[in-house]
């Protein structure tokens, strides 16, 4: 039978305001155990949350970029289990008028666009932390963590493969951090993702008994935990076996997911409208406030490439893969609009790969746009051939000569020779002294010519402009 | 709605609530008499109400984005009965 994969993914993207989302304790990364945990992160008796407005206008933020409805009033309620990394025996979260509603992302799949349908996404906040090890069989407990605000991103079961799935996470993780509202710093846990799995005939609408597989927290362990997952319970199934509806955890060095926990002894999270927090009002000014803020989006970016520098879907999805890196682009193209082809290649080939090369961020590039624009102008002038200006790019990389690319063309002897004076005198020479391949050439042989322009390069040190050679060794071959 | 023992001894399991057999009944008589006074309130016509959130018609004042809490580490853990590198202690807990 030919089976069809169904996702739906639940992604945690923490907000990367200064304050905790209903205290006023710091949120930054790596302090101390418990030096960011106040009296309201602790749960002491008579304390009240007080609600983050910075948390709040993310969520909208996040709304209005995914085209979603945004709630007023929203509420808050309260989601119960216990577990000593929630001290309040609660964790404030939304059930019933969740601050965003509804909404798409468009991915690229295999060259093509797919809308996923979003269901909802909530402000909540997150736990402590355990540590298990070490205590003498007690466990120790750090709440720098609890309380710090999440939005919880949850799509529908649009997906239909592990490559979808992550196209889908990969595209929310740059839209997180495009509209400036997480980091997006998957080590730290910034952005953590579950997916819901499950399998059904291909052809047949009923959706198949789903596990949900937690904290995925790399974009490679999550496509191989959901092909994992698939090929699990296909083999159930084809066994005449069912799938038990359970949440499972993956475990990356044996590339296997197994049972957390079973639906039948499931917490009953009794949820309820939190007394402690009033109903949320998002009035339409301040929506209409935070609108007029967004950054231009990483969609309307990518269809002003195609239809302003006649740059492929492919090159403009490259090129807005991070704010960053199209905001680069910008600044390059700027100063050479006609070139923007020119410009797409460098910056996806050279400076994407010497980045990925050395591990750093486009933000922190040695090259930076002028430099580069300048090095473009001097490829588009024809002063230097292609093949130069990967040895000037070095050299600018290399940060020689203040980076002042003239200079470097100018110290390199780079300069192409573009005289066509000079060219016809080398060609001259190369023909006296290659009579045979001359003759070699007007018999027929038309591999001769190669031969011939590579002893012109040569003799100019590479420097001459090879469309140039290319006519007038064609010019004189066939007087 | 019609309650049995063995719902209520399911409902005191997952609220981590320890009953024996006697008090099982004795809950069961009460949750149902609870679950009476619902139904009779489900007969009133609620269809034109809007759900109410919270008991006061007042919306919820929101806080600047600011670090307004020191670290009083010392102080908080200073009533806690055990701590160790800063950390609070608690029995062990690993499912």
């Amino acid at each position: 039978m030919q089976w069809e994969i169904v996702i739906g993914l639940e992604v945690h993207a923490q907000l990367s305001t200064h304050s905790k989302i209903f205290s006023g304790a710091s949120t930054a990364y790596g302090a101390p155990p418990n030096t960011q945990a106040c009296v309201i992160d602790l749960a002491l008796p008579g304390v009240l949350p007080v609600l983050n407005k910075g948390a709040v206008e993310r969520a909208i933020k996040f709304g209005l970029s995914v085209g979603a409805k945004i709630n007023s009033p929203s509420i808050f309620a309260r989601k119960n289990y216990f577990y000593p990394d929630l001290p309040k025996g609660y964790q404030i979260s939304q059930y019933e008028l969740p601050v965003v509603q509804g909404g798409t992302i468009t991915i690229q799949i295999d060259g093509a666009e797919k809308t996923i349908h979003l269901t909802r996404a909530h402000l909540e906040e997150d736990a402590g932390k355990s540590l298990h090890e070490d205590f003498h069989g007690m466990s120790g407990i750090d709440l720098n963590r609890a309380g710090t605000p999440l939005l919880e991103i949850v799509s529908e079961p649009d997906m239909r493969s592990s490559a979808e799935a992550v196209s889908y996470a990969k595209t929310l993780h740059a839209l997180v951090r495009w509209i400036g509202i997480c980091d997006g710093n998957m080590q730290e846990g910034s952005f953590r993702c579950d997916a819901n799995v499950s399998v059904r005939p291909r052809g047949t609408e009923k959706l198949g008994t789903r596990c949900e597989i937690k904290n995925l927290n790399s974009f490679r362990f999550l496509e191989k935990a959901i092909d994992y997952e698939a090929r699990r319970q296909i083999e159930i199934l084809e066994d005449g076996g069912a799938i038990r509806q359970e949440t499972r955890l993956y475990d990356a060095n044996k590339d296997e997911t197994r049972t957390m926990r079973t639906k039948e002894d499931a917490n009953d999270y009794r949820y309820f409208p939190d007394p402690d927090l009033l109903p949320v009002e998002i009035s339409a000014s301040w929506i209409e406030q935070v609108k007029s803020a967004l950054p231009e989006l990483p969609q309307a970016r990518r269809d002003r490439y195609v239809a302003e520098f006649g740059l492929s879907a492919y090159d403009a999805a490259v090129l807005t893969a991070s704010r960053e890196t199209a905001d680069y682009f910008e600044a390059v193209v700027k100063q050479l609009p006609a070139q923007a082809k020119l410009c797409a290649n460098w910056i996806m080939g050279d400076i994407n790969g010497q980045l990925n090369k050395e591990g750093i961020d486009i933000s922190a590039c040695p090259v930076n746009p002028p430099q580069l624009a300048a090095l473009l102008t001097r490829i588009g002038d024809g002063t230097i051939s292609g093949k130069a200006a990967k040895t000037v790019f070095e050299s600018l990389w290399n940060g020689e000569l203040d980076k002042n690319v003239d200079a470097i063309i100018a110290a390199k002897g780079l300069k192409q020779i573009s005289d066509d004076s000079a060219i016809e005198k080398i060609v001259d020479q190369v023909l006296a002294a290659n009579a045979q391949q001359v003759a070699d050439y007007r018999a027929g042989k038309e591999k001769a010519f190669n031969s011939l322009v590579g002893q012109i390069m040569k003799a100019t040190q590479g420097k001459a402009n090879p469309a140039q050679v290319n006519a007038i060794l064609k010019k004189k071959l066939d007087e | 709605m019609t309650l049995s023992v063995s719902d209520v001894k399911r409902i005191a399991d997952l609220a981590y609530i320890e009953i024996d057999d006697n008090e099982a009944k004795e809950t069961l008589t009460q949750l149902s008499g609870i679950f009476n006074l619902i139904e009779s309130m489900q007969a009133v016509d609620t269809s034109t109400v809007e759900p109410m959130s919270h008991a006061q018609s007042v919306v919820q004042r929101l806080r600047e984005d600011e670090v307004t809490e020191t670290d009083q580490r010392e102080l908080y853990q200073s009533i806690a009965p055990q701590v160790e590198a800063g950390l609070y202690l608690v029995p062990q807990v690993i499912e």
